[in-house]
C-alpha cells in the first residue's frame, strides 16, 4: 500500500506555467486524472515518475521524494505514452530486459508470470513491431509490472487502442487496483474515466479543479447549464411548451429548422421532455447537445 | 556497468542503418590504402593515415558509436524505459561508453592498425594503433556527454572534430594542448618517432584519461536529471 502525494506542487517552464499549484494524494485503488488536452496531465505524471523537477512544492512516494531518487522506482511502474522504440526486440525479450534491469531474482520466471497475467503469452515471440497499438500497450503494462510494483502510473494508456483491447485493458486495471495497488491512469476521455476509476482527480489549465468520488463529479458535470438543438415536427409549439418549464432558461427558433434551447438543470430537463412533446402531439426527430465538448465541460468546472 | 543496458545498447547500435555507414568507414580507409600501397608505395600510402585516417575516420566513427547507443533514445524519450528502474545512472552511462568505445576500437583503432600495418612498418603502425586507441576513448566518452546535452549531439560533434581540431588545429598549434587527436598522437609518439610531438606525455595522458571520465560521469549526471518535457 503506498500514497503518492504532490504538496503545492507547480511546474513551469520559462514563463509558461503547465501545473499552477496543485496539492492531491492518490492511494490504493484505481484513480483516472481526468482534464483536455494540454491541461498539464502530462507534466503531472512526469513528476509523479521521476522524471520532471517540480519547479515548486513537493512529490513525495510514502514520504520519500521522487526527484533524482533512483531507488523509487523499486515501488513504481510506469508505462509512458511514448511509443516503444525497441521494435528490434521480442515482446518476451523486452519484458525480460525490464527484469533484469530490476534485477529479480529469477528475471525468466517474473517474465513469464506477468506476460500471462496481460494475456500475451502466446505472442511474446514475435518482435514488437508487428505488434497492433493493444498489444505493445499491454506489452507495456507487463514491463511495468513485472517487478510487482505497489504503484503503477500509465499516461493515456487507452489512446489508440480499440474498444475490445480497451475493455480488456480496463478488466485489468481494475483487478490491479483491487488488490490494493496504486493505480493511476490519464485520460482526456470522460468515458473512459467513469467506466474504470472510482475516485477521480480532474485539472483544467494545470490547476486542479475538481477531485472526489466519481458520482459527484458527473453530478457537477450533469447538473450545469447545457445547450441543446432539437428538430421537431413542430417547433414553435414545443418551443412555448418548453419555455413553461423550470429548467429550461431561454429558447431560440434558428432559421434552418432547429430549435435552440438553453438548459438549467440537465436533470429534470431529460425526464421532462419526452412527456411533453406527447402531451403536445409533437415529434421529436433530433435532439443534440451543441455544447457537450469536454472543453466546455471542464470550463464550467472550472468557472465554479 | 549493468549488462543488461550494455546488451541493449549493442543491439541499438547493431539494429540500425547506421551500422553500415559505420563499417563503410574502415572498409573504404583500409581499401584505399591497399589500392595506393599498391599502385605506388606504402610510404605514400601511409600518408593517407595522418591525413584522413586518424584525424578523420576515427573520430566520425566515435561520433556515429557514441550517438548510436544514446542520441535516438534521447530524442524520442524512449530511455524513459531504462531510467525507470533502480539502475544508478553512472553505471547507465558507463555500459553505454563501454559499447560506444567497444565500436569505435573495433570500427576506428583497428582499422588504422590493418591499414598500418598494410603499407609496411609495424613499429609505426604499432604506435598510430596506440595513440587512436587513446583518442577514441576520449572521443567516445566526450561524444556521449554530448549526445546527453543537446538532440544536435552529431553537429555539435562534428564542429569539435572538423573545425576546432581540424581547421584551427591547423593554424594554431596551441590548439594541440586542447585537441584528443593530438594527444593520442602524442601518447604514440612514445613508441615511434614517426609520429608528431604536439604536447608533453603526462599531459597528453592525464588529459585524455580526465576527458573520458569527466565525460562519462557528466553523461550520467545528465541521465540523473532526465527530464519528459510536457508537450501534452
Amino acid at each position: 500500500m503506498s500514497t503518492l502525494v504532490l504538496d503545492s506542487t507547480s511546474r513551469w517552464f520559462g514563463n509558461v506555467v503547465a501545473v499552477n499549484d496543485v496539492s492531491l494524494s492518490i492511494g490504493p485503488g484505481v484513480t483516472g486524472l481526468l482534464g483536455p488536452n494540454g491541461a498539464g496531465k502530462t507534466t503531472l505524471m512526469a513528476m509523479m515518475a521521476g522524471f520532471l523537477a517540480p519547479s515548486a512544492g513537493h512529490v513525495t512516494l510514502d514520504g520519500q521524494p521522487v526527484w533524482r531518487n533512483t531507488e523509487t522506482y523499486r515501488r513504481i511502474g510506469l508505462v509512458p505514452e511514448r511509443e516503444l522504440s525497441f521494435g528490434y526486440l521480442t515482446g518476451r525479450q523486452f519484458v525480460r530486459a525490464n527484469a533484469d534491469l530490476h534485477r529479480l531474482p529469477d528475471a525468466a520466471a517474473a517474465t513469464e508470470r506477468i506476460l500471462e497475467v496481460v494475456d500475451m503469452v502466446e505472442p511474446a515471440g514475435r518482435r514488437l513491431d508487428t505488434y497492433s497499438k493493444g498489444m505493445r500497450q499491454r506489452v507495456k503494462i507487463a514491463a511495468a509490472l513485472v517487478h510487482d510494483p505497489a504503484v503503477l502510473l500509465l499516461d493515456e494508456p487507452f489512446n489508440g487502442v480499440d474498444p475490445r483491447q480497451r475493455m480488456h485493458l480496463m478488466d485489468l486495471l481494475r483487478r490491479l487496483g483491487d488488490e490494493g495497488r496504486t493505480v493511476l491512469f490519464s485520460s482526456h476521455i470522460l468515458e473512459e474515466v467513469e467506466r474504470l476509476a472510482r475516485h477521480i482527480e480532474v485539472v483544467v489549465s494545470g490547476r486542479h479543479a475538481a477531485s472526489g468520488d466519481f458520482g459527484a463529479i458527473r453530478r457537477l458535470m450533469t447538473d450545469r447549464p447545457v445547450q441543446y438543438a432539437i428538430q421537431s415536427s413542430d417547433n414553435r409549439s414545443l418551443a412555448a411548451a418548453l419555455m413553461a418549464q423550470d429548467s429550461v432558461r431561454a429558447v431560440s427558433l434558428r432559421a434552418d429548422g432547429h430549435l435552440d434551447v438553453q438548459v438549467g438543470d440537465l436533470g429534470s430537463f431529460a425526464v421532462s421532455l419526452p412527456a411533453l412533446a406527447r402531451q403536445h402531439d409533437v415529434t421529436l426527430f433530433e435532439l443534440s447537445p451543441s455544447d457537450e465538448s469536454l472543453e466546455s465541460v471542464f470550463a464550467y468546472l472550472v468557472a465554479r | 556497468m549493468n549488462a543488461t543496458i550494455a546488451k541493449l545498447a549493442l543491439q541499438a547500435l547493431l539494429g540500425r542503418r547506421r551500422f553500415f555507414l559505420l563499417l563503410a568507414f574502415p572498409v573504404l580507409l583500409i581499401g584505399l590504402v591497399a589500392l595506393v600501397t599498391a599502385l605506388v608505395d606504402g610510404e605514400a600510402a601511409y600518408e593517407i593515415l595522418p591525413g584522413l585516417g586518424y584525424p578523420l575516420v576515427l573520430p566520425l566513427v566515435a561520433i556515429l558509436a557514441a550517438s548510436s547507443v544514446l542520441g535516438p533514445e534521447v530524442d524520442d524519450g524512449s530511455i524513459v524505459y531504462l531510467l525507470s528502474k533502480p539502475v544508478n545512472r553512472y553505471a547507465v552511462a558507463a555500459s553505454k561508453w563501454v559499447v560506444a568505445l567497444a565500436a569505435t576500437l573495433a570500427a576506428g583503432a583497428l582499422p588504422v592498425l590493418v591499414a598500418a600495418l598494410v603499407t609496411g612498418d609495424s613499429t609505426r603502425a604499432g604506435a598510430l594503433f596506440l595513440g587512436a586507441a587513446v583518442a577514441g576513448t576520449a572521443y567516445s566518452a566526450l561524444f556521449l556527454a554530448i549526445s546527453a546535452v543537446t538532440r544536435h549531439a552529431v553537429i555539435a560533434s562534428l564542429m569539435f572534430v572538423l573545425i576546432w581540431e581540424s581547421l584551427l588545429g591547423n593554424l594554431f598549434t596551441g590548439i594541440a594542448w586542447l585537441s584528443i587527436g593530438q594527444w593520442g598522437l602524442r601518447v604514440g609518439h612514445a613508441v615511434s618517432d614517426e609520429l608528431p610531438d604536439p604536447a608533453n606525455l603526462p599531459y597528453a595522458v592525464i588529459a585524455s584519461a580526465v576527458v573520458t571520465v569527466v565525460g562519462v560521469w557528466f553523461a550520467g549526471d545528465r541521465l540523473r536529471s532526465f527530464s519528459v518535457k510536457g508537450d501534452d
